[in-house]
């Protein structure tokens, strides 16, 4: 599907005259008033994009509606989530789960800033970027030079490390899953394990 | 899956074990009742609860979790014995004509060559000619033919046995083997579909291959509406095991091992020789799929010289297993300094949660990637947060572990594939940007990797080389778009800059790169084929072959040759996947050469064999499936006492590790999962809250009633890795099962809780067990043993 879009012009001029015109449709619940005067739904206006469901892996393609995305300064929200009609998987429907996805896009319980516990502490600590990667990067490097083996008893070359593990999630995509493959061996981790094997 | 959901509406038996679809899969399960309803499709649900799919199901047959192979031990003796399975597919399309080797057997619960605690393999190998083949017996009468060894090692699961071992009745088992067999004839198809209930026991790799040998004995794989089908139950775990966990590269190759010291090496252990002349034998082309591996890894710096950059690779020692279990266990006994989690949440998710958090709190440093802070996240504040929960738990003050939390973009925020279970790639856009500081997976990945490497370039360092070889040349390359990486694993011809059309154009002299070769051929020169979005339906079976991209090669059925005889005559005209035009096959993308006669090459190009295996010598505890108890049982095992459980099960030693019995423990758990909840995501959102805000204890009546428990009662549940409380929710769904005699009752328990989210509850996976299967690491979270007491 490519996404669809109105005009900032038509989006301003139709969100008018539905605001005005929505009362007297609703109140007189009468069809025949035309379309102008009904109230338009919330997703007449919207970007669309596809994508899908993050939960069970029967692949539900919902198209995600955002509002904002073109207006300078603003920053675009979604406002539904809902089954697409297309996918010959699940034709428009969803689950009890799948059909309330905004509500996991939007949870109040969202992360939006870096959290940092120091050994011992009680506490979240709200840190920059900048300062997690510089600390992340030194305490992989030092954990790393200390347990990097080049070679094993028998003088083998081996180039693994056995003192990081990492695990990855299951929503994490198959090219996220491949840089982080790099990145395991980069490492040389052999401790690598996934959501998928448990 | 074999096949797929949309696939699922062309069978004519359906039977679901090991899995409830109707509830965990809802969307997926309506293929099932189109099967019910277009094709009056009979439907069996063997499981330990009246699940919502037994509710709508034709048979429902209850049992003893844990017993799975037992009851399909059992079809398979009545598959043979009542002369119920589909001949003709038997001999040409599965090995049950191949002869093993003299010596081969099983008694007293061990298959020949066990000693020491462990099995010498050599007398279940194939007994080859001189040409290096194996020998055959085509009228599959020779003792020593894999049909008359299987049939004599299940000649002991009969009804009566199967019943003892399971709960039900036997007059129960006759009606769901009479159904399941309806598939046997030769125009009839049917599925299996299954999921945690089957993967989560330490004998869960035999247990899919006991289903794998029905399906075979029935005719049903490589068919529409047949197949072994797993019901993968998160987003993309189907996706990270085709790019590689555990001891693999990506697209199932293997890690090499510290043996291996040079590429030709691993190549030599790695690539099979064909077992029958007519075997095609396609991993025979794994020294193309392993370099163009490499040449992606390591670009440029990959040469012929250098065996394409091999000795950069990571080796693991011979025998060594880095699975789930053993490092936590290291990290439990301070070996480990430092876990990385994109996206995991082991203190929820991982068997003996008291264990997860101990090791957890001896690393130095813990990097968590999320979209909210969870119970991994959030460990040291177990004692804070739900004292009475986790005793075992230290206080965070004496919690030297340094936590990294990092605020991910979710799935709506990010583009790139997902693999549903039926191996179909699809393609998500960007809707929005992330909230707040919140980063895409790409960017923190490319910035730690590249601030790691900057910290080598400046000060040197153990093992820089591997690092610095690895090839990151990406536009941007903070930032790299997931449509460079999606090109990347597809594959490019390196002399024309092209993108590969598909695996068959891979080299093995550097010439090509690719990233994992099942998925070459989804980024093509044409563009995106993940992302396609085409309803037709050429062959009206429901395969939809121009919407998304399924591996490999776009090819929807797997193992569709064999929907044909040898001389290519469909089983089932009415649905054929494939059809051979005289010149060409048609249709799905075969399985098969595309313009090979019928005649020419056996069905399974991907087994040296050629045919697919009844007997499966590369299974460490036995060719055959065999009924073993899990790690705790209820009962002895009634086929030999002596070898009670897997002979080769998984245990770890902590003094966290400890195993109950029915002395102390008496009932048998389960875990399930609820249709209202994502694992333990959704209790982050309002409406999935509000809908299952509580944990509970699911208790059959009988139970219940001897222990004056009600609906609503407060229980304590037990086991000897620790307790939680709940209200009972007594029920009439856990039917109490006679076993060797007894009387055997089990308990429900659903996960989906913690001690974080808008709803708490207790985390079920305090109670199981460090129990794991040996093939391939995965714990027994389903069969273990707990106590019930009533408190309330």
């Amino acid at each position: 599907m490519k996404p669809k879009q109105s005009s900032r012009r038509e989006f301003i001029q139709r969100s008018t005259k539905g605001a005005a015109a929505g009362g007297v449709a609703a109140a007189t619940g009468n069809a025949a008033v035309g379309e102008s005067a009904i109230k338009p739904l919330k997703t007449a206006h919207t970007h669309q994009s596809t994508s899908i469901c993050p939960y069970c892996a029967v692949g539900c393609s919902v198209v995600v509606h955002s509002l904002g995305d073109r207006a300078q300064n603003v920053k675009p929200a979604i406002v539904h989530i809902e089954g697409d009609p297309e996918s010959p998987i699940n034709r428009g429907t969803l689950c009890p789960k799948g059909a309330s996805l905004e509500e996991f896009v939007q949870s109040d319980r969202r992360l939006t800033t870096v959290q940092y516990r120091a050994p011992g502490s009680r506490e979240w600590r709200r840190i920059s970027w900048a300062e997690a990667v510089e600390k992340m990067a030194r305490r992989i490097k030092d954990s790393r030079d200390r347990g990097f083996e080049a070679t094993d008893a028998q003088g083998r070359t081996v180039n693994r490390l056995r003192n990081v593990a990492m695990i990855g999630g299951c929503t994490d995509t198959n090219e996220i899953n491949y840089l982080l493959g790099k990145f395991r061996f980069g490492m040389g981790l052999v401790s690598y394990e996934n959501q998928s094997r448990l | 899956m074999t096949n797929g959901w949309t696939d699922v509406s062309n069978a004519d038996v359906v039977l679901v074990m090991g899995g409830n679809p109707a509830e965990n899969h809802p969307v997926g399960f309506r293929f099932v009742m189109e099967a019910k309803r277009l094709r009056k499709a009979k439907i069996v649900c063997v499981d330990p609860r009246f699940t919502r799919t037994a509710a709508v199901s034709d048979l429902y047959v209850p049992i003893r979790s844990g017993t799975d192979i037992a009851f399909l031990g059992g079809l398979i003796h009545y598959a043979l014995s009542e002369n119920k399975y589909q001949r003709k597919y038997v001999e040409q399309h599965t090995n049950a004509s191949f002869l093993i080797a003299e010596g081969f057997g099983f008694s007293e619960g061990h298959f020949s060559g066990w000693q020491d605690g462990k099995y010498d393999k050599s007398t279940w190998q194939y007994e080859l000619d001189g040409q290096g083949y194996a020998k055959v017996d085509p009228t599959l009468e020779h003792p020593r033919c894999v049909f008359q060894l299987m049939k004599k090692h299940y000649s002991r699961y009969t009804p009566e046995v199967v019943a003892n071992i399971c709960g039900c009745t036997a007059e129960e088992f006759l009606k769901a083997a009479a159904m399941i067999t309806l598939a046997a004839a030769e125009n009839k198809s049917g599925t299996v579909l299954y999921a945690l209930g089957w993967t989560h026991h330490s004998f869960a790799v035999q247990l899919i291959h006991a289903a794998a040998m029905v399906q075979l004995l029935m005719g049903n794989i490589g068919m529409p509406g047949g197949g072994v089908n797993a019901q993968r139950g998160h987003a993309n775990i189907q996706g990270s095991t085709d790019m590689g966990a555990w001891n693999y590269l990506p697209g199932y190759l293997k890690l090499p091992r510290a043996n291996q010291t040079a590429l030709v090496d691993y190549l030599k252990a790695n690539t099979p020789k064909p077992l029958r002349p007519n075997s095609l034998n396609y991993w025979g082309n794994t020294p193309k799929f392993m370099t163009s591996l490499l040449k992606a890894y390591y670009g440029p710096n990959a040469t012929a010289a250098n065996s394409y950059g091999y000795d950069w690779l990571p080796k693991i020692a011979e025998g060594a297993d880095h699975s789930w279990g053993t490092f936590f266990d290291e990290m439990d006994a301070g070996k480990m300094e430092g876990l990385i989690s994109f996206g995991m949440n082991p203190v929820a998710n991982g068997p003996n949660t008291p264990k997860m958090i101990r090791g957890l709190s001896k690393l130095k440093w813990l990097i968590v990637a999320e979209n909210f802070e969870t119970e991994t996240a959030a460990f040291w504040r177990a004692k804070e947060l739900a004292d009475k929960e986790y005793p075992h738990s230290l206080k965070a003050e004496d919690i030297q572990t340094e936590v990294f939390l990092l605020p991910a973009a979710c799935f709506a925020e990010k583009d790139g594939s997902f693999v549903n279970s039926s191996r179909w790639l699809q393609w998500k856009q960007v809707a929005v940007d992330p909230p707040g500081e919140a980063r895409r997976d790409q960017e923190i990945i490319a910035d730690l990797f590249l601030a790691i490497r900057a910290l080598y370039e400046k000060e040197g360092g153990k093992g820089a080389e591997p690092l610095l070889r690895m090839q990151w040349n990406y536009a941007r390359p903070h930032a790299p778009t997931l449509r460079e990486v999606a090109r990347e694993v597809n594959g490019v011809d390196l002399a024309t800059g092209k993108q590969l059309n598909g695996f068959g154009e891979l080299q093995a002299d550097g010439t090509t790169a690719c990233g994992n070769w099942i998925y070459s051929g989804s980024w093509p020169e044409a563009g995106n084929q993940m992302a396609r979005r085409g309803q037709v339906d050429p062959t009206g079976l429901g395969l939809y072959p121009e919407w998304a991209w399924s591996w490999p090669a776009n090819r929807r059925i797997l193992y569709n040759r064999a929907s044909t005889d040898e001389q290519g005559k469909p089983w089932d005209a009415t649905r054929a996947p494939l059809r051979w035009n005289g010149q060409r096959w048609a249709g799905d993308t075969p399985d098969y050469k595309a313009d090979a006669k019928p005649d020419s090459l056996a069905a399974f190009v991907m087994l040296p064999e050629g045919v697919a295996r009844l007997f499966a010598p590369d299974l460490v505890e036995g060719p055959f499936p065999e009924h073993y108890e899990p790690a705790e049982s209820p009962v002895e095992n009634a086929l030999h006492p002596n070898a009670n459980a897997n002979p080769l099960l998984r245990v770890y030693r902590s003094d966290l590790d400890s195993l109950g019995s029915a002395k102390d423990f008496p009932f048998v758990a389960i875990t399930y999962r609820l249709t209202e909840h994502f694992h333990y995501w959704t209790k982050h959102t309002s409406s999935s809250a509000e809908l299952q805000s509580n944990f509970f204890v699911e208790v059959p009546e009988e139970l219940a009633s001897e222990k004056g428990i009600a609906s609503g009662t407060l229980v304590r549940v037990s086991s000897a890795r620790g307790e939680l409380e709940g209200p009972a929710l007594v029920t009439k769904r856990l039917r109490t099962l006679k076993v060797s005699g007894r009387k055997v009752y089990q308990i429900g328990l659903p996960i989906h809780w913690g001690f974080v989210g808008k709803v708490h509850g207790p985390l079920i996976n305090k109670l199981t067990p460090s129990a794991y299967d040996p093939n391939c690491g995965t714990p027994e979270y389903k069969g273990f043993l707990v106590n019930l007491e009533k408190i309330g």
